[in-house]
């Protein structure tokens, strides 16, 4: 491979993310899209069955019956050694949960766009990550986006980090739904042929269709090979660590956007810092510029890559801060606090590293957060730090907590 | 073509010996004729049952074929995903088009029950694809519950025999007129004792450009409990009393391809199966009234579709 990799000039457009999703799809050109329309993903599917019927892409389209039908059919067509990519969210990512497990033991690259949405009851159409991040443990590669430009630019990306050698595991690309998914912004597109280049053609080790030598695929494990098994597909998935970052510079040489496992803003001298993954990491950037401008030092550290979970890289981001708060879009309940939180204070403690560490969950089914909730989420870090009072550990951004009226 | 025993005898085996089936299961007899109805490379794919634990235990496959194991209910989607990303790589000219022949192998649970929306899916979309339902008409892999294949009054262990239940209530769906509804080019049953009536339909299904069904009885020792050396006995009066009609829909045109003169009465077939040992008990028999009724009126509208 050669490295040296000229800068393109793509083009600067405004687009719903959604849209942009289907231009990266139209771009990547799969061999085969099987999909179902779901609120808020139903443009991807719409805007990707118009190039299909134009003619602009070489790609077989599927308009499968359900969302457990599109994983299915990825499954049999990433197996035959085609590129296979799907998009869904909320109910239909729930709909596939018993295949993602399924996609992600046979070691399938598939890449899946979800336009992250809410889980029922009650029934409701907007964002939150609870639909993705209950899937943590299904062995998928899972990027988050917190604006147009990183969905579309992780998408392409994605197709690398499935289909390295080193990982060979299906990776799904969040993206919040209307927030980005409906809401028009401002991104550049690659040209069509750089994008081809960069994904360039997908050679499988095996296919189905290799009928000289013929493989069997999902043949069943007693308990003496299932574990073992399992053990190489974790193998794969912290490969993904290595990858994602390598991935990101090749990408980062082609495009001047570089990508990594996490981001800091205004982390270095940060006193205290917000952890948080997706589309809010807009909003509280916001807030942190507000009270920069006061001179208060605060920061903030996005997670773009939730699996596998980046430990080391947090850890070291984290390191020096007095106060820290954990962000959790989802619902996860019973927990002492929300996923991210749990594995953030997991991976502070493994390393020696002391400081406080609180849990908010915010934003569950679209509800509005605004920069000043985030500047409140600071000034309490910000008494923590001082020696205030941490609890509770876990709370509600934008709701009373228990026992407030 | 006519199919001559000889030529049969002297293919290659596409599904190996030594795999972990019962003595007398009817599914590997089927795979076999199945199998050596097809010229040419095949892909196969099978969901969870009986079949896919006999012929994969790790490390080890019976499959001398490119086959693929999914889950229980999408064995269909999964297997239309390959065949349609032969499609898209033969068309990108990625790979050469080798003519291959895509058949999924799939229990009666996997298709009359918990797969049955793909299936239609998969028919729906015209994928050209051959299913076989290997039709043991229970779940036989996890012992032996009731499907929506398990015909009238049969004991299994979810319709187990009490003071109060005799057995399952209902009589079994009708598959084929389900798959004939969605104007499927071609739709059989059959049954493995009739192997030439079988190995025809194969033939007929394989060389569709689409979707194909047939359904195939496939007798099972355990589940049905009979002797292990009866499953062909047992297969053949199947058909002999009307409990399961040989016939096809092809291109829409029902046709019964076996008409027995005259029909046994469907008790012979009852009586030679554990599982309807109940019915012979005084009390019950309005239950096998029911079931000849059942048969006589099916038969009855298989003949007047057959015109
Ligand atoms: C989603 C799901 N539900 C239930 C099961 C358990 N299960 C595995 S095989 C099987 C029955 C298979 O019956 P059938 O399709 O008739 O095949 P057979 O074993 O009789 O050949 C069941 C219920 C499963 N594997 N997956
Ligand atoms: S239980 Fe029945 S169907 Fe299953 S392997 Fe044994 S005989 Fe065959
Ligand atoms: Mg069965």
């Amino acid at each position: 491979m050669s490295n040296v990799i000229q800068q393109v000039k793509g083009k600067v457009v405004a687009l719903e993310g959604d849209y942009a999703i289907a231009e990266a799809l139209r771009q990547i050109n799969p061999d085969v899209m099987a999909a179902y329309p779901i609120t808020p993903q139903t443009e991807i599917v719409q805007k990707f069955s118009e190039f299909y019927a134009e003619g602009v892409v070489d790609t077989e389209f599927v308009p499968v019956e359900s969302e457990h039908a599109a994983l299915s059919t990825c499954v049999g067509a990433s197996a035959a050694g085609a590129r296979a990519m799907t998009a869904t969210c909320g109910a239909g990512l729930a709909l596939m949960w018993e295949i993602l497990w399924c996609a992600s033991g046979l070691r399938l690259p598939i890449v899946m766009a979800v336009v992250n949405r809410s889980l029922s009851a009650p029934l409701n159409i907007l964002t939150d990550q609870t639909d993705e991040m209950a899937t943590r443990d299904a062995g998928w590669v899972q990027l988050y986006a917190e604006s147009h430009q990183e969905a579309y630019d992780n998408i392409i990306q994605a197709v690398r980090i499935a289909e390295h050698p080193d990982v060979m595991l299906p990776t799904m690309c969040g993206m919040a739904g209307f927030v980005l998914g409906h809401a028009l912004g401002q991104l550049e597109l690659l040209p069509d042929e750089a994008v081809r280049k960069f994904v360039h053609i997908y050679h499988p080790h095996y296919s189905l269709l290799d009928t000289d030598c013929p493989v069997t695929f999902g043949a069943f494990d007693h308990w003496d090979y299932f574990f073992p098994h399992k053990r190489q597909q974790w193998e794969g998935l912290n490969n993904a660590l290595r990858v994602i970052p390598e991935i990101g510079e090749e990408f980062g040489r082609l495009t001047g956007r570089y990508y990594g496992l996490v981001e800091p803003y205004m982390l270095d001298d940060a006193e205290v810092a917000i952890v948080i993954i997706g589309s809010a990491a807009g909003a509280t950037r916001v807030a942190i510029d507000e009270m920069r401008a006061e001179g208060i030092k605060v920061g903030m550290l996005k997670v773009r890559c939730y699996r596998p979970f980046p430990a080391d890289a947090i850890a070291e981001a984290l390191q020096g801060r007095k106060a820290v708060a954990v962000l959790d879009r989802t619902s996860c309940m019973g927990g002492e606090g929300s996923p991210l939180f749990t594995e953030i204070c997991s991976a502070l403690y493994n390393r020696n590293i002391a400081m406080k560490i609180i849990s908010y969950t915010y934003g569950l089914g679209g509800y509005d957060t605004i920069p000043e909730e985030f500047c409140q989420v600071y000034r309490n870090l910000l008494q923590i730090a001082q020696g205030g009072k941490i609890e509770p550990i876990h709370r509600f951004l934008s709701l009373p907590e228990r026992g407030e009226s | 073509m006519a199919i001559k025993l000889t030529d049969i005898c002297n293919k290659e085996e596409k599904l190996a010996s030594g795999h972990r089936g019962c003595i007398g299961c009817a599914e590997t007899i089927i795979v076999r004729q199945v199998m050596a109805a097809i010229d040419g490379p095949v892909v196969v794919a099978s969901p969870t049952g009986c079949l896919e634990i006999i012929t994969t235990p790790f490390p080890t496959t019976a499959w001398r074929v490119p086959w693929i194991h999914n889950a229980f209910e999408n064995s269909s989607s999964t297997l239309a995903g390959a065949e349609t990303a032969y499609r898209s790589l033969v068309k990108q000219g990625k790979i050469e088009d080798k003519g291959l022949k895509f058949v999924v192998f799939g229990g009666d649970g996997a298709t009359y029950d918990i797969g049955l929306q793909f299936i239609s899916g998969v028919i729906e979309r015209g994928h050209r694809l051959l299913y076989v339902c290997l039709n043991n008409e229970a779940y036989m892999n996890t012992g032996i519950q009731r499907s929506s294949a398990t015909p009238l009054g049969a004991w299994t262990t979810t319709t187990p025999v009490g003071k109060a239940v005799p057995g399952k209530i209902q009589p079994r769906k009708n598959l084929i007129a389900i798959v004939a509804a969605h104007n499927i080019p071609y739709a059989a049953q059959a049954a493995p004792h009739a192997w030439r009536d079988l190995m025809t339909k194969v033939q007929k299904a394989i060389a569709i450009d689409g979707p194909s069904v047939i359904d195939v009885l496939s007798p099972c020792a355990r589940g049905w409990r009979h002797s292990t050396n009866e499953t062909i006995a047992i297969s053949r009066l199947s058909a002999e009393t009307g409990a399961w009609p040989l016939y096809e829909v092809d291109h829409g045109k029902w046709k019964l391809n076996y008409n027995p003169v005259p029909r046994k009465p469907v008790i012979e077939w009852l009586k030679a199966q554990g599982r309807f040992s109940h019915l012979l008990q005084p009390g019950n028999e309005h239950i096998v009234e029911e079931f000849q009724q059942q048969i006589d009126k099916q038969w009855a509208e298989l003949e007047s579709m057959s015109q």
